[in-house]
């Protein structure tokens, strides 16, 4: 259910990192709390994320959630497709409905974040 | 008290519900230091017939039955009958804000309505519910402006009204939101687009211009807006008076339009309430202020209104809205809306056009201080104001609006507003006493 | 089984747009007693629109029907009760209706001669004066729109006051049941905002707020009672923490119907606060407004209200321009003015003891309420509730029905809904204000209702979450409203 190859955060963001890129995004559970997504606001291409920081947020009709960057560094491309159809965030969050990918500023800053198993215990105790 | 429909039994009955003998054991709970332990210092309570002679009394006290010629963000206008037989409906008067849309899809539909009749006339692609007035839909709009660009500072001609300026300023010292002004040109009373260009560069948000302006001059809108985005501002163009919107071409070149509908049959009412609209490109529907109406459907498929992105406003959004403005001025906004559907595309333009050829009238007598166009409104030399109005006031004519309290260097001019409620008869023993006081002053 | 309302037959009816023909109209002027000017010519050709595009033209019979349709699909109280929590929907009086359009109130220019507006200056002074006896408070200023309005203008004068006193500080407590326009006030008038949690039985917690009142502090912004009803029983204590950082007590007054002739803010350690004339002194809610929010303050923060002030000169009232310490204007002209004298007429109608006798009822009305809808929902705070009660949904999420869906039964009951998932403190929140102008039959139907809905929730919780089935639309689909707006007609649409 969670990709192994992703590193989560608490409040439910997911990073893949391939070399000095990462690929961020908000997890099943996230967009499931959320219920029908309406809107996305997503940093411009070039603009700097600081870890833990927010960098955008996602909309349902109720209510508003800010996205907290998983790691540091530029952002170099923003998902066009979020804009159109944002429900692609709902249908499909861990795959097409990626946020941004950013060009790693601290590479290391991956290691303090769970693993797709402590995740998923993380999210089965918030319950 | 006629308003309090329980009858005392009821209220023992319902007191041994709760488990208490008397209504004060309801207030048991509360700290014996916060208690008010003496009746208000207030006059028992009286007769509807007493409260109508009450107030009947004070409108004794204001002008009755005065013709009058002032303007200046506040105008006489014919009030259809209609408008008020709608909105003393019960079920537009009492009703409430339309959150639950099932039962609301009366106020939904006008504000639907209202929202694209503004876009309409403003030639703007959206327009909200309702601001409180023209005057806070300036900050409202400086704000929007700001968080499109980016930008902080924000340049105002001095020909917008000058109690909206005082009420931008008040807004924009809060927000760290530096506000300059630009002055206008003496012989034809538009904005001075040179010192706009002096005053421009690359760190302003927004060029905020008024047409037809403070003095009732159509202005330089086109000239600002080519200004104003060279240098990747926004144009905010203001109206004091909607009429005008129903000869004049929406403003050329505006992101965003601010403005006031006192016009639309809202009676001046000593200063409110009103209603200020704000309508804006495309692009910046999700900066927008206050409540928006949409179209959708239920879930038979048929058409039904519902208020939407409400994520931009406070009830959500909470410290990081796009304004705090929670109750707007709904059925103000619907008086309005009837005012627009009884006078129609015709009839507005009908409207304008009277109002064209009273002020012209009586301009053409008086002899204009500034030579730029004007709607209904325009500035007079006239020696002195004041006396002026004194004589006028003999007549039961209240004269129009001595500048000098706003522009010093106007002292000697007045602000004389006449629309279709304006008789010839009236203007014409205006005429009279202004040649009068020329002549006294001459003699 | 439902008593109280039944189905009937209401007309359907188009956007006007839709009913528009070119040449019908509804309106005739007079003819001109002046010559006719060519607009072209007076304005500039440039200026002048070939026409207003796709603007409606309809006759006066298809005016009045259209609205007069419009009108019947809404709820109002005119109908029957609004038990929406904080709201305080009580009965609209229509003399008020009468005596704000009395011609010399009506058309008072705000321009006029002040010799010729003195009727209307004396409303004003005499609401002002009411309005400081009914909160024991020195001075009042009239000017503020609505209730947010009200907010913005109160913590301006906080900072004016403070930055006289050499620092304006930098941040608001709030507490985390604060009604939103709170928070967003207090960015827009350039303030961090910082929360302040409440304690297990819902008031503040006084020993928390101890720590966060630093010299950073501007003020708290307290609502009393707070918004699940309960009176915040330590605000004297509150106020005095509070008071010796420097920092002051600003209140919002939404929730002034528990409190008018049984308490008041200036009594116990309050320095600023604003009211709803739209709430607590029944002028028309109107669909969403006009509403008007006076803010009401102690002598300390005088100098610096909005201008211009009614000021006595000899025998006639005048307006105060020269006040060096104001902090401007919040609006142009002088308040809602029209909304300013309904308030009047209310109050004169009640007089003292009426008003007492208001707040005594809607207090009572809500406690019944309490006592009757407690064995059915879940009450998560027991402390004494005053003019309205809070309950959560939590026993009927049990079986998967949110406050949402019970809202939308209720509708099928003959009434609007409660105030859902306010206050946020409140998981599932059911936030309840019947207010004193209900008849105890008004709301025996109303606990009725509640308790057949708790009941059906337990037999057949599917029906009550596709609900309401009575009502001229069922659900509206908000999401693709807010996926894809359309916020205006357009023709071919």
């Amino acid at each position: 259910m969670y990709p192994e190859k992703f590193k989560y955060t608490k409040e439910h963001e997911w990073v893949l990192v391939e070399g000095d890129t990462g690929t961020i995004g908000i997890t099943d559970h996230a967009q499931q709390e959320l219920g029908d997504i309406v809107y996305v606001d997503l940093p411009k291409p070039g603009t700097k994320l600081e870890k833990g920081k927010s960098l955008g947020s996602v909309e349902s009709v109720k209510a508003v959630s800010d996205i907290y960057a998983p790691v540091g560094g530029e952002v170099s491309e923003v998902n066009g497709s979020l804009a159109e159809s944002p429900e692609k965030l709902n249908e499909d969050p861990h795959g097409s409905a990626w946020l941004v990918k950013v060009k790693l500023s601290a590479p290391a800053e991956v290691n303090g974040l769970m693993s797709a198993a402590d995740y998923q215990a993380y999210i089965g105790a918030e319950k | 008290m006629r308003y309090l429909p329980k009858s005392d039994s009821e209220r023992r009955e319902m007191l041994a519900a709760c488990g208490v003998g008397s209504a004060e054991e309801l207030f048991a709970h509360l700290p014996e230091a916060v208690r008010l332990k003496r009746p208000l210092d207030l006059a028992p309570g009286i007769s509807e017939y007493e409260v109508v002679d009450y107030f009947r009394a004070r409108a004794a006290d204001n002008a009755n039955g005065y013709a009058s010629f002032l303007g200046a963000g506040v105008y006489n206008h014919f009030r259809p009958v209609l408008v008020d037989t709608v909105v003393s409906r019960g079920e537009f008067l009492t009703a409430y804000t339309p959150y639950q849309a099932e039962i609301s899809q009366g106020t939904l539909t006008s504000i639907f309505e209202f929202q694209t009749m503004i876009c309409q006339l403003t030639g703007m692609d959206v327009a909200n519910a309702s601001m409180y007035d023209g005057s806070t839909a300036v900050p409202e709009a400086a704000m929007m402006a700001v968080r499109a660009t980016g930008k902080g500072r924000v340049l105002v001609a001095n020909t917008l009204h000058p109690e909206y300026r005082q009420v931008l300023r008040t807004y924009a010292r809060n927000q760290g939101m530096p506000v300059e002004e630009f002055g206008y040109v003496p012989d034809a009373g538009t904005i001075d687009l040179e010192d706009l260009d002096r005053k421009m560069d690359d760190l302003t948000a927004a060029v905020i211009v008024q047409s037809p302006n403070f003095f009732g001059i159509v202005d330089q809108v086109k000239a600002a807006a080519e200004i104003a985005h060279q240098r990747g501002a926004l144009l905010i163009v203001v109206f004091t008076e909607a009429v005008s919107l129903g000869l004049l071409e929406p403003p050329p070149g505006a992101d965003i339009v601010a403005g006031e509908l006192q016009s639309f049959a809202i009676s001046p009412s000593y200063g409110g309430p009103y209603a200020g609209i704000i309508a804006a490109r495309e692009k910046l529907i999700r900066q927008m202020p206050g409540r928006l109406v949409g179209q959708t459907v239920d879930t038979h498929g048929n058409r039904a209104f519902c208020l939407t992105l409400s994520t931009r406003e406070q009830h959500i959004r909470r410290e990081k809205a796009t304004s705090n403005i929670c109750t707007n001025q709904a059925l103000i906004a619907l008086m309005a809306t009837v005012f627009m559907t009884v006078y129609g595309k015709q009839g507005l333009r009908e409207l304008a056009e009277q109002n064209v050829a009273k002020s012209h009238y009586l301009a053409g007598q008086l002899k204009p201080r500034f030579c730029g166009r004007f709607f209904n409104e325009f500035v007079a030399k006239v020696e002195n104001p004041e006396a002026l109005n004194k004589t006028l006031l003999r007549k039961k004519i209240i004269g129009g609006l001595p500048l000098g309290r706003f522009y010093p260097e106007l002292s000697d001019s007045m602000l004389f507003c006449a629309t279709e409620t304006s008789h010839k008869v009236e203007m014409d023993l205006v005429v009279q006493a202004v040649g009068v006081s020329r002549a006294e002053v001459l003699a | 089984m439902i008593t109280k309302v039944r189905q009937h037959l209401s007309q359907n009816e188009g956007l006007l747009f839709e009913r528009s023909s070119p040449g019908k109209r509804a309106y005739q002027l007079p003819e001109l007693d002046v010559p006719a000017v060519n607009a072209a010519e007076a304005l500039g050709a440039d200026n002048v629109r070939p026409e207003i595009e796709d603007f409606p033209e309809v006759s006066e019979v298809e005016a009045i029907r259209h609205f007069t349709r419009l009108s019947t699909w809404n709820h109002a109280i005119d109908y029957g009760m609004y038990p929406l929590g904080s709201c305080t929907m009580k009965y609209n009086p229509r003399i008020n209706e009468l005596v704000a359009r009395i011609e010399g109130l009506a058309w008072a220019h705000p321009y006029q001669p002040e010799a010729l507006a003195q009727g209307s200056m004396e409303v004003m002074a005499r609401l002002e004066s009411a309005l400081a006896e009914i909160t024991a408070m020195d001075a009042v200023t009239l000017q503020p729109a609505a209730g947010a309005h009200g907010e913005l203008t109160g913590i301006l004068l906080i900072r004016a006051l403070l930055e006289k006193r050499g620092n304006p500080r930098k941040k608001i407590l709030i507490p985390d049941s604060a009604h939103g326009t709170n928070p967003a006030t207090a960015a827009i008038a350039g303030y961090a905002v910082e929360n302040v949690k409440s304690s297990e039985s819902g008031v503040l917690d006084v020993s928390a707020l101890e720590h966060l009142v630093t010299d950073d502090v501007a003020a708290l912004m307290v609502t009393n009672p707070n918004t699940l009803g309960v009176f915040e029983e330590n605000i004297i204590h509150v106020a005095e923490i509070l008071h010796a950082k420097g920092a002051l007590l600003y209140m919002d007054g939404a929730n002034m119907n528990a409190l008018v002739g049984i308490a008041r803010p200036g009594d116990f350690g309050v320095d600023v606060l604003h009211l709803n004339l739209h709430k607590t002194f029944s002028t028309p809610h109107g669909g969403g407004g006009p509403g008007a929010g006076p803010v009401a303050v102690k002598k300390a923060l005088e100098p610096f209200l909005p201008i211009p002030r009614l000021k006595r000169a000899g025998k006639k009232w005048a307006w105060d321009y020269k006040r060096k310490h104001s902090i401007g204007r919040v609006r142009s002209f002088y308040g809602n003015f029209g909304v300013l004298v309904r308030a009047l007429a209310y109050i004169l109608a009640h007089g003292g003891p009426g008003l007492r006798n208001a707040t005594v009822d809607a207090v009572l009305n809500a406690v019944y309420i309490r006592k009757q809808l407690e064995p059915y929902y879940d009450l998560p705070y027991p402390s004494p509730n005053m003019h309205e009660v809070v309950f959560s949904d939590d026993r009927q999420a049990k079986a998967g029905v949110r406050t949402g869906d019970l809202a939308k039964r209720l509708i099928d009951y003959g009434f609007h809904p409660y105030t859902v998932s306010f206050p946020l403190i409140v998981h599932g929140a059911l936030m309840i204000e019947p207010t004193e102008t209900e008849s105890k039959l008004e709301l025996d139907q109303f606990i009725e209702a509640m308790i057949s809905i708790a009941k059906e929730v337990e037999s057949d919780p599917q029906m009550v979450k596709n609900a309401p089935y009575g009502t001229r639309t069922s659900r509206v689909d908000e999401v693709t409203a807010a996926r894809k707006p359309v916020l205006r007609w357009k023709p071919g649409l």
